[in-house]
């Protein structure tokens, strides 16, 4: 509690008392206590429920899938940032908008949408049946479903910072015979990495613990298209509390890892 | 604005049976996912029976449905059912066993039938006109057939499938315990889609397309047939041999007599084997147990020869942990292929 | 971002710069992806809704189990936003206007429920408030249920939207700094004046965009409040869970009707979202001329 800006303004106290107590409330000790309940596991005993070959499967499914979900997002979404900045066309308001409508959408009523266009009778799914491939209950569609959900944080994170990048460095360059590659480059990629990675691992992190729009469309195959929130659902069905909650804290210290790496970002970007 | 008078009168009466007066009775019923339509005609039965003899009281039902193990692990993490009516009496076993004093380890003697008031058994649903040619339990591992079931990990259903399949195996191959194991991995390979619930994989089979069959509850069969146009879709076909499906019910004793509930919630259960609780089961397609109504539905219910959770598998006691849980023969049979 | 003289420039800059093959292929790709990516799935959900005639779509959005869902995923809504707007000011507070010693690992803990998934937000209540959990015990002696009622909906709600409104927050006060405050502390004004009179106009319209953002994920948090809701029809079925019961029940028509009503609800958030992101727009941009 050092290092005041501001000795003048009031309610520090207050106000990191009442955050900190709100915050172990609602999170920290529920969170504690499922680390808690899963300690009654000796260490051997937890390796061999995270190591278990059912466990492995959906482990790798479900950071796989949410990977190539924000690698997808990190390219499409850095296009659309770049043509909502960059260009004026008709429809361009709509779409800006609409871009967060998957982060307004409840996950259940995408699911259900997702799955009705792609299943192998939807609107879009009989013609990925003709041609001989299927997309819902498949790792395909999991991915699709990854990717929609987790659209807008690529979008949102790269948007601000590509508009503040004057034109005027690019003009430069290009006055100075820049090809557009070199453009890009030298001075968006730069530029705009930080906000990207941010953006990436947002997706990244929410496309793993991500439930309610994939159980639809996911067919829930073990070893096959069965994810890991899935997988705790099915160990707490089978009573089997501790396997849940090995689960759940490998999860967890996952998503904090995560996390930190994000708010590094995020520091480097604030004191360049 | 008719719409909006509408609107609101229906607002006004969800308010109103919201607060409902102190006397009344609020009872739960925790259920399996097949049972939503039985228990809907069954509540209305139950409340006009039991206000023939208490016309002061109200009793109001609610009903929870799920995936059997699902909605009994709630009961055992404190969801407070009066009533469990689930798809297996394993399931029941061990709410008793985890969630301790909320009713007795004997539970299944308290009523008739091992307090299975109604039974049911696996049945194959197919496409209209039976394309792929299923018949029998052997037809299922032929090549190109696709088949839906749900997981025995988490429903109540498949584990009835489950079995019923390897009794199958057990009496084609003689009763070689590692054929039949044999057959049910094959019979695995064949499933495209494990959803969690009976439920989920009838929703997966009848509106998204997916498979050539679908191992099903009879009554989850028929359901399927008398949905708008199901007639014309789908077709049941009945296997040689199946399982004698046994879904169990109980008073979570610890439940009703915090609330209050005890009388009515045994009255509700008993209720279920008079002939008008029978009948009603036997309209939402499960087999009765009462002889009488069994024999004026008798043209519903094809005869087949059927194994029993008891006799042949040793009781849900003995077949849970050797086929079901961690380790069990499932995990077995369905590892990384 | 989308003030006038920018598109203005934007369009004399790609007209300078003179590729309109790449400019147009990428606005084409854009309303492509729109279309096949958003538009379509908000289609078939209104479609599917359609289907059986306007008569049914009211049915089933009328029905009593639809409307004491709605009525319980309002309560949530009602219950948890202010929560969290109240903690996410104090929170942006402590964070933006003093610094201290583990700043970082506070932001990061604010940040944790947005990444951790919500069946794990479900399931530590349960094992915290479970019959079988740490409190089981005693609050079954005092006869208090909190998972499988609506404390425990409400709980989850929370614990999914923490975030939101501190994550608005916490850079548009950083970005103002403290000076206005500080003038208002020198001309005498105590704490909540200060407060109420300078802090609050300054934050408005981010606050209001964290609790639109905070609104949208309360209102269809389906995961973490499937973990703790019993499913009882009438009682503690949220919209999203009856969704996906009417789902589970052949009932596809009324599910995509109930999804509709969500649908329209969500729209209605961008709308207002859209709006009071203008607005902060609108204060950035003229703050940066003065």
């Amino acid at each position: 509690m050092s290092r005041r800006i501001s000795p003048v303004i009031p309610g520090f106290g207050l106000t990191l008392g009442y955050t900190l107590v709100y915050l172990s409330l609602i999170v920290l000790i529920p969170l504690a206590a499922m680390f808690v309940h899963a300690a009654q596991l000796t260490w051997d005993q937890f390796w061999a429920i995270i190591t278990a070959p059912r466990v492995l499967a959906a482990l790798q499914l479900s950071f796989g899938t949410a990977f190539v979900a924000a690698i997808i997002n990190g390219v499409i979404g850095t296009v659309l940032a770049w043509v909502l900045v960059r260009y004026t066309f008709p429809g361009r308001k709509v779409i800006d908008a609409m871009i967060d409508l998957p982060f307004a959408l409840p996950t259940a009523v995408a699911g259900i949408a997702l799955t009705a266009l792609y299943a192998p009778n939807g609107w879009i799914g009989q013609f990925a049946n003709d041609l001989g491939f299927k997309i819902a209950y498949t790792p395909m569609g999991i991915t699709l479903a990854l990717t929609f959900v987790t659209l807008p944080f690529v979008v949102r994170t790269v948007q601000p910072v590509l508009a503040d990048i004057p034109r005027e460095i690019e003009e430069a360059a290009a006055c100075l015979g820049a090809k557009p590659l070199q453009v890009f480059r030298y001075i968006l990629v730069p530029a705009l990495l930080p906000a990207w990675l941010t953006g990436f691992a947002l997706a990244f992190a929410r496309g793993v613990g991500e439930y309610g729009s994939v159980i639809f469309i996911a067919g829930n195959m073990p070893f096959k298209t069965e994810i890991l929130p899935l997988l705790i659902m099915v160990k707490l069905d089978q009573y089997d509390y501790t396997g849940a909650t090995a689960i759940g804290v490998m999860m967890l210290v996952v998503s904090f890892i995560l996390l930190l790496i994000i708010n590094l970002i995020q520091r480097r970007i604030e004191k360049p | 604005m008719s719409l909006r008078r509408y609107a609101l009168a229906a607002l006004a009466s969800a308010i109103f049976a919201g607060s409902a007066v102190a006397k009344d009775y609020e009872l739960l019923n925790v259920s399996y996912d097949p049972t939503r339509e039985l228990y809907q005609d069954y509540n209305t039965e139950f409340t006009n029976f039991w206000k023939a003899s208490h016309p002061g009281d109200n009793v109001k039902i609610q009903q929870s449905h799920g995936g059997s193990g699902k909605q009994a692990r709630g009961v055992v993490d404190g969801l407070r059912a009066d009533v469990v009516t689930l798809a297996l009496a394993g399931d029941i076993d061990e709410i008793a066993k985890l969630n301790k004093g909320s009713l007795p380890e004997n539970w299944q003697t308290r009523l008739p039938d091992a307090s299975t008031p109604y039974t049911s058994t696996i049945v194959f649903l197919v496409r209209k006109g039976n394309p792929k040619g299923i018949k029998d339990w052997g037809d299922l591992t032929k090549d190109g057939v696709s088949v839906i079931t749900p997981n025995p990990k988490t429903s109540g259903g498949a584990r009835w499938n489950f079995l019923a399949a390897y009794a199958y195996g057990l009496k084609a191959n003689g009763g070689d315990e590692e054929k039949a194991k044999e057959y049910v991995k094959t019979l695995f390979k064949h499933v495209p889609v494990l959803d969690t619930g009976a439920r989920g994989s009838t929703i997966t089979f009848v509106n998204n397309g997916q498979g050539d069959v679908l191992l099903a509850w009879e009554n989850e069969a028929f359901l399927a047939l008398k949905e708008d146009g199901g007639t014309d879709k789908f077709d049941i076909v009945v296997p040689s041999l199946s399982i004698l499906a046994e879904p169990p019910v109980a008073v979570v004793d610890k439940n009703a007599e915090k609330k209050g509930n005890t009388e009515i919630a045994k009255a509700y259960l008993e209720h279920l084997y008079s002939p008008a609780g029978q009948e009603i089961a036997a309209k939402n397609f499960y087999r009765p147990r009462d002889a009488a109504v069994a024999a004026k539905y008798a043209q519903q219910f094809p005869k087949l020869e059927l194994v029993t959770i008891d006799k042949d598998f040793g009781g849900w006691k003995t077949a849970q942990p050797k086929f079901f849980n961690d380790g069990g023969v499932f995990d077995q049979i369905y590892q990384a292929q | 971002m989308s003030s006038s003289t920018q598109s203005a420039s934007s369009v004399a800059n790609a007209a300078r710069r003179g590729s309109p093959l790449s400019r147009r292929l990428l606005i084409g790709f854009g309303w492509l992806f729109f279309t096949l990516f958003l538009l379509l799935p908000l289609l078939i959900v209104v479609s599917q809704g359609l289907k059986m005639g306007v008569g049914t779509f009211f049915d089933a959005i009328l029905e009593p189990d639809a409307l004491s869902a709605l009525k319980l995923t309002i309560i949530a809504v009602v219950i948890s936003v202010p929560l969290n707007v109240v903690f996410g000011v104090s929170a942006a507070w402590c964070v933006s206007k003093y610094s201290f010693r583990g700043k970082s690992i506070l932001v990061t803990l604010i940040d944790l429920p947005f990444s951790v998934s919500p069946v794990i937000a479900g399931l530590v209540y349960v094992l915290m408030f479970g019959a079988q959990g740490f409190f089981g015990p005693w609050l079954q002696d005092h006869d208090i249920q909190i998972v499988f009622a609506l404390p425990g909906i409400v709980l989850a709600t929370i614990f999914v939207t923490v975030p939101f409104v501190a994550r608005e927050l916490i850079p548009l006060m950083q970005e103002q700094g403290t000076q206005e405050e500080e003038a208002a502390r020198l001309l005498g004004a105590n704490g909540w004046q200060m407060f109420w009179h300078v802090t609050v106009p300054n934050i408005k319209w981010g606050l209001i965009y964290g609790v639109v953002l905070c609104t949208a994920r309360a209102m269809g948090e389906f995961g973490a409040v499937s973990v703790v809701s019993g499913h009882i029809r009438g009682v503690t079925n949220t919209l999203p869970l009856h969704v996906e019961i009417l789902y589970n029940e052949y009932n596809h028509v009324a599910a995509f009707a109930v999804a509709t009503l969500l649908l329209i609800m969500a729209l209605f958030i961008l709308l207002l979202k859209q709006w009071s992101e203008s607005r902060i727009n609108r204060l950035r941009a003229s703050a940066a001329e003065e």
